[in-house]
């Protein structure tokens, strides 16, 4: 028994022997690999979102170092860096740059600005017309940065997985009917001021069918108000018939859902 | 196994709603006033013409039409369209209106009515359009004497302003103030009353006495205001309809700045003596007086809150003068204001959201508005003196007067009644026959 195992374990150490010494005089010189680079793949939307590469991430900090400025959203990789990043960017990028955005987009912010009294104080004259000009640039600020929002949003979440309408589609929607809409100037400001509206379009943009999503509401005690607003986007909608809807594609956008929102008019 | 079935159910409602919507979000609009025609009221055959203080009108439809028109363009919120511009007749009109016609002139509401008058009644009746949705959103009828003309078409105004804003008009409402003549160092005060567009003033005083700081009751018969009767001023009590006055509580001191209480049962004022002023209350039908604040300090100017249970005052016990909120037995003061300045003459909005003020600062007056706690401060004008705001009844607009500059040859000296809304665009001059102060506004007759 014991010597069938010493045979055994002699037999095996050699051929272990042969195998170290006799196997690397067989192989060939190895193939020249190229160092292995990770590719990250991106699908392109209309509006980039993607994480920036790390040029990006470099001019990202050095605009954070001369006071925290803005970032365009143009201001992406160009398509080389998307092919051949040195290494995938960290997830720290992504919220540095979330975090700037924000500051931008802020509408909060924008308005705290301008509705502080005190900063009337600060000014030795003071000219009233001035701070209407104030005001009302404010308000398109604010109304502005909350288009950019919106775009935003709409190429991250809505494009990707609804047939929506495309973002310039959308944009030109939006600015006939802003147009059309006549804001009802006495609401109150700290009412939820949301109507929603859903239409169902003909072909060449009029409105076959109107509908106010939140009717019960129109006659609530208290909610006068709504009546009026709903009343105001009803006849906006009317107004800008026929909407600017594209020349194709009927059954993509034939039902439509207008929200009307006057709280950041109203409130700025 | 209904639940199941339940839950099969909301999955494929949800899932064919959300598949299908586009949504788009709409978060700008044009602030400008709404286009409104008001077509002048038609007026019926066989109608007679009003006879008014030693005046004739003739077409009494299209006078209350332009009272109408003066009335939506002095609120900011409309924008009457011109009447040269009108196609349709306006008889036809008020039975049906060729919307298409008015939708050229790109009007987005319409008003139409019919008179009757005859010797001793007038019938008005009117119609509310909306030009874009083609369809009558409101129609009213009223009969009252003929020369109460004017005050159907406030009505008329209040009920429109209503339909289209959401929120009660202003329209039918009168203004107190103190009426003002002569010289700047010899002044002549009466109490003058007149609608809130500045027509049938009357006065209610003869101008022996100085007058001030009139303020109306909730049910807009009495008044209450500050007198100099043999040079001791004190607060006084005027029916407007008997002319019955009456000297408010036995204070053996100087009274002033009264104000009613929101349920029109007490007098608030303020009660000086040796220097130190205090806040007290009176009530009108048991004349139990109460002393609200005690403090070593100025505390004047209160305002009730619009229900009855805060109170909102100037005292100087910080240094200087501040307001301050308190509950309405004066227990829980606390001070609001904490900006550069002097703030003064608090009142609360009938609303009851803000506060309106005067306020100080480097030899400019401000009138603003801020939140009861302090907060959201803004301020709505400017000027070399201005002071005393009242709201409307609807907490939407403010009156208050300014007074101009007097040159070194002791002339250009003037006061006069303003009124500003609370967007702070829309401030308007409020003509009067004299030169005014101390404003306050009624709150609406036809409640």
């Amino acid at each position: 028994m014991t010597r069938s195992i010493f045979l055994s374990l002699l037999f095996h150490a050699s051929m272990i022997v042969l195998t170290a010494l006799s196997l690397p005089f067989m192989v060939r010189a190895p193939i020249d690999l190229p160092p292995i680079v990770s590719v990250e793949l991106i699908q392109i939307s209309d509006k980039t979102n993607i994480p920036f590469a790390p040029k990006a991430r470099e001019i990202l900090e050095k605009k954070k170092e001369e006071k925290k400025r803005v970032v365009s959203e143009q201001a992406p990789p160009t398509a080389k860096k998307k092919e051949k990043p040195d290494r995938i960017p960290l997830p720290e990028d992504k919220k540095e740059k979330k975090e700037i955005v924000k500051k931008k987009q802020n509408p909060e912010e924008v308005k705290l600005q301008v509705r502080q009294a005190s900063e009337f104080e600060k000014k030795e004259l003071f000219d009233p017309n001035q701070i209407a000009a104030l005001i009302d640039k404010s308000k398109e600020d604010t109304a502005e940065t909350l288009k950019k929002n919106q775009k935003l949003t709409q190429s991250n979440v809505k494009t990707s997985f609804v047939s929506g309408l495309t973002l310039s589609e959308e944009d030109a929607l939006k600015a006939q009917i802003f147009g059309c809409w006549s804001l009802p100037l006495g609401l109150p400001y700290e009412e939820n001021l949301l109507v929603r509206i859903k239409l169902r379009l003909r072909p060449d943009g009029t409105v076959l069918r109107s509908e106010i999503l939140d009717h019960a509401r129109m006659n609530k005690p208290g909610q006068g108000f709504y009546k009026v607003l709903a009343e105001s986007a009803l006849r906006a909608v009317r107004i800008c018939q026929p909407l600017r809807v594209p020349p194709t594609g009927y059954e993509r956008w034939k039902d439509l859902q207008l929200n009307f929102n006057a709280t950041e008019m109203l409130k700025g | 196994m209904r639940k199941i079935l339940l839950i099969i159910f909301c999955f494929f409602v949800f899932k064919s709603n959300a598949s299908a919507l586009i949504e788009v979000d709409i978060t700008r609009g044009n602030l400008d006033p709404l286009p409104i025609a008001v077509s002048p009221l038609y007026v019926e055959s066989g109608s007679v013409d009003i006879k008014q203080d030693n005046e004739i009108i003739k077409n009494v439809g299209e006078e209350i039409s332009k009272v109408i028109e003066v009335n939506f363009r002095r609120s900011g919120l409309f924008n009457p369209l011109k009447k040269d511009s009108f196609v349709q007749n306006p008889d036809i009109a008020h039975v049906k209106p060729r919307f298409e016609d008015w939708n050229l002139i790109k009007a987005q509401a319409l008003v139409t009515g019919k008179v009757t008058v005859s010797e001793d009644k007038l019938r008005v009746e009117f119609r509310l359009w909306d030009v874009v949705a083609a369809k009558e959103m409101l129609a009213l009828a009223f009969s009252t004497t003929p020369d109460n003309w004017r005050r159907v078409a406030h009505i008329i105004s209040d009920k429109v302003y209503q339909r289209l804003t959401g929120e009660e008009g202003y329209f039918d409402t009168r203004i107190i103030y103190v009426s003002e003549t002569g010289p700047k160092t010899q002044r002549y005060k009466k109490l003058a009353i007149m609608d809130q567009d500045g027509f049938n003033v009357k006065y209610l005083t003869l101008g022996n006495e100085l007058v001030l700081t009139p303020r109306f009751s909730p049910t807009n018969q009495l008044v209450t205001y500050l007198s100099y009767f043999r040079n001791l001023p004190r607060v006084y009590l005027l029916d407007i309809e008997t002319g019955i006055q009456e000297v408010v509580g036995d204070f053996p001191g100087m009274t002033f700045a009264p104000r009613f209480s929101p349920d029109g049962k007490k007098i608030i004022m303020s009660f000086a003596k040796d220097g130190n002023s205090d806040i007290y209350t009176m009530n009108l039908e048991t004349r139990v007086v109460e002393r609200i604040t005690d403090h070593s300090s100025i505390d004047t100017s209160p305002s009730y809150s619009p229900n009855g249970k805060y109170i909102c005052f100037n005292s100087d016990r910080s240094g200087l003068q501040q307001i301050y909120v308190m509950r309405a037995d004066g227990t829980n003061i606390k001070r609001i204001t904490f900006g550069k300045g002097l703030y003064g003459t608090p009142v609360w909005s009938p609303r009851g959201d803000l506060i309106a003020f005067t306020k100080v600062h480097k030899n400019r007056f401000y009138i603003g508005v801020m939140r009861p706690d302090g907060s959201g401060e803004r301020l709505l004008t400017e000027n070399f003196y201005q002071e005393a705001p009242s709201w409307s009844p609807n907490g939407r607009v403010l009156i208050f007067y300014r007074e101009t500059k007097t040159d070194s040859e002791g002339k250009g000296f003037s006061a006069k009644l303003w009124s500003i809304d609370l967007t702070g665009y829309n401030e308007r001059l409020i003509q009067t026959e004299t030169d005014g102060s101390d404003p306050s506004w009624s709150s609406l007759l036809s409640k």
